[in-house]
């Protein structure tokens, strides 16, 4: 007798994923997916999927879902979880969209510590567009749009959205992950199934940052840029949790 | 003899090499007598004898490719 140790997680659909060869979305996806169902909510979950590479996320997660315009998913899910509060609401979201074009959103979202789940994918770059400069892409980093690498005299440091995100009084839960091992994929499912678990609570607002690679648009084997989440991101963007406000002796600024 | 077994679902492989990558016992390579569909050399386990099912190789890949069974 065997016993399957490993294999799909039915919280996926059968739809093969669009993304490029090593993209770390499939890994996260995999993860959200895996959470749902140990959560036992999958069938009472929907999914807010962005504009970005992840934008057909809807047709990849076997729950519901809608896709919302660029930078709007929590402006979505917050009226979605409002309507329907015993629903479980979750946006997925690119740091071009979560950090450029839908930096109002997110923040206040955070401020009215609505009860939905973020999960921010930090890959430094504009993926589906061609690899351009994000607001998080790293100083030096070479893009489409930064061919000499980024310079902070004209385009200012990166943005730290985690850190960030970690003073609004109202923000339940948030942390800073990676996926560029099967050590850290462990913790980073760990962080999301928290973050749902909050939800599930009704303890409030929670956000994983997840630091993930496009392996194209950074122009890199998919190994080598799973060493560059390690060795050039995370130097940068260090993990932990950054706020926890319902943690032993309340953490969070 | 029952023993441990990687089933690996080549037509969506897209031979991003991350599992071969990761596997302590170094038993995947792309096979580069295969094309599948989508235009990729898919991984292959050259040595299943040597596998200890970790599942390594399954939690890494993005897409969902290898299942992983365990003798037991
Ligand atoms: C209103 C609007 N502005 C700009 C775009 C073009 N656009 C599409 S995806 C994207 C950025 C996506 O980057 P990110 O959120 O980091 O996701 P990734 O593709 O890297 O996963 C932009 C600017 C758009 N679709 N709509
Ligand atoms: S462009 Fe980048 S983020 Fe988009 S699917 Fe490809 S590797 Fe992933
Ligand atoms: S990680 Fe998955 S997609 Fe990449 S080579 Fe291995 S089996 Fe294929």
């Amino acid at each position: 007798m065997s016993k399957v140790v490993y294999e799909k997680s039915r919280g996926l659909t059968d739809a093969p994923l669009t993304y490029c060869p090593g993209c770390s979305h499939g890994i996260i996806h995999k993860l959200v997916a895996e959470s749902l169902v140990e959560l036992d909510v999958l069938e009472n979950t929907i999914a807010i999927a962005p504009v970005g590479c992840s934008v057909l996320a809807y047709n990849f997660f076997n729950c519901d879902g809608v896709q919302a315009a660029h930078g709007r998913a929590p402006a979505v899910a917050t009226g979605i979880k409002r309507v329907i509060p015993d629903k479980i609401v979750f946006t997925y979201q690119g740091d071009g969209d979560l950090a450029s074009i839908g930096t109002a959103e997110i923040i206040h979202a955070a401020h009215r510590g609505d009860n939905f789940t973020v999960i921010f994918v930090n890959n430094a770059t504009y993926g589906m567009t061609g690899g351009q400069m994000a607001p998080t892409t790293l100083i030096n980093q070479k893009t489409s749009t930064s061919p000499y690498g980024r310079q902070e005299a004209t385009t200012g440091k990166p943005i730290k959205v985690s850190e960030l995100m970690a003073q609004i009084p109202s923000a339940a839960y948030i942390e800073r992950v990676s996926v560029h091992d099967v050590q850290h994929i462990a913790k980073t499912k760990k962080a999301i199934k928290k973050a749902f678990e909050y939800q599930i609570e009704g303890k409030g607002f929670s956000m994983v940052e997840v630091l993930a690679s496009c392996p194209i648009g950074w122009n890199m084997p998919p190994v080598e840029a799973a060493k560059f989440i390690a060795g050039g991101l995370m130097p940068y963007y260090p993990l932990g949790c950054y706020r926890d406000i319902h943690a032993e002796g309340g953490s969070g600024a | 003899m029952a023993k441990n077994l990687i089933t690996i679902e080549e037509s969506l492989c897209k031979g991003c090499f991350l599992c071969a990558d990761a596997c302590p016992k170094d038993i995947l390579s792309l096979d580069k007598s295969k094309v599948n569909a989508k235009g990729y050399n898919p991984i292959q386990c050259t040595d299943m004898d040597a596998c200890t099912a970790c599942a390594i190789c399954g939690r890494i890949c993005p897409d969902s490719v290898i299942r992983v069974e365990r003798d037991a």
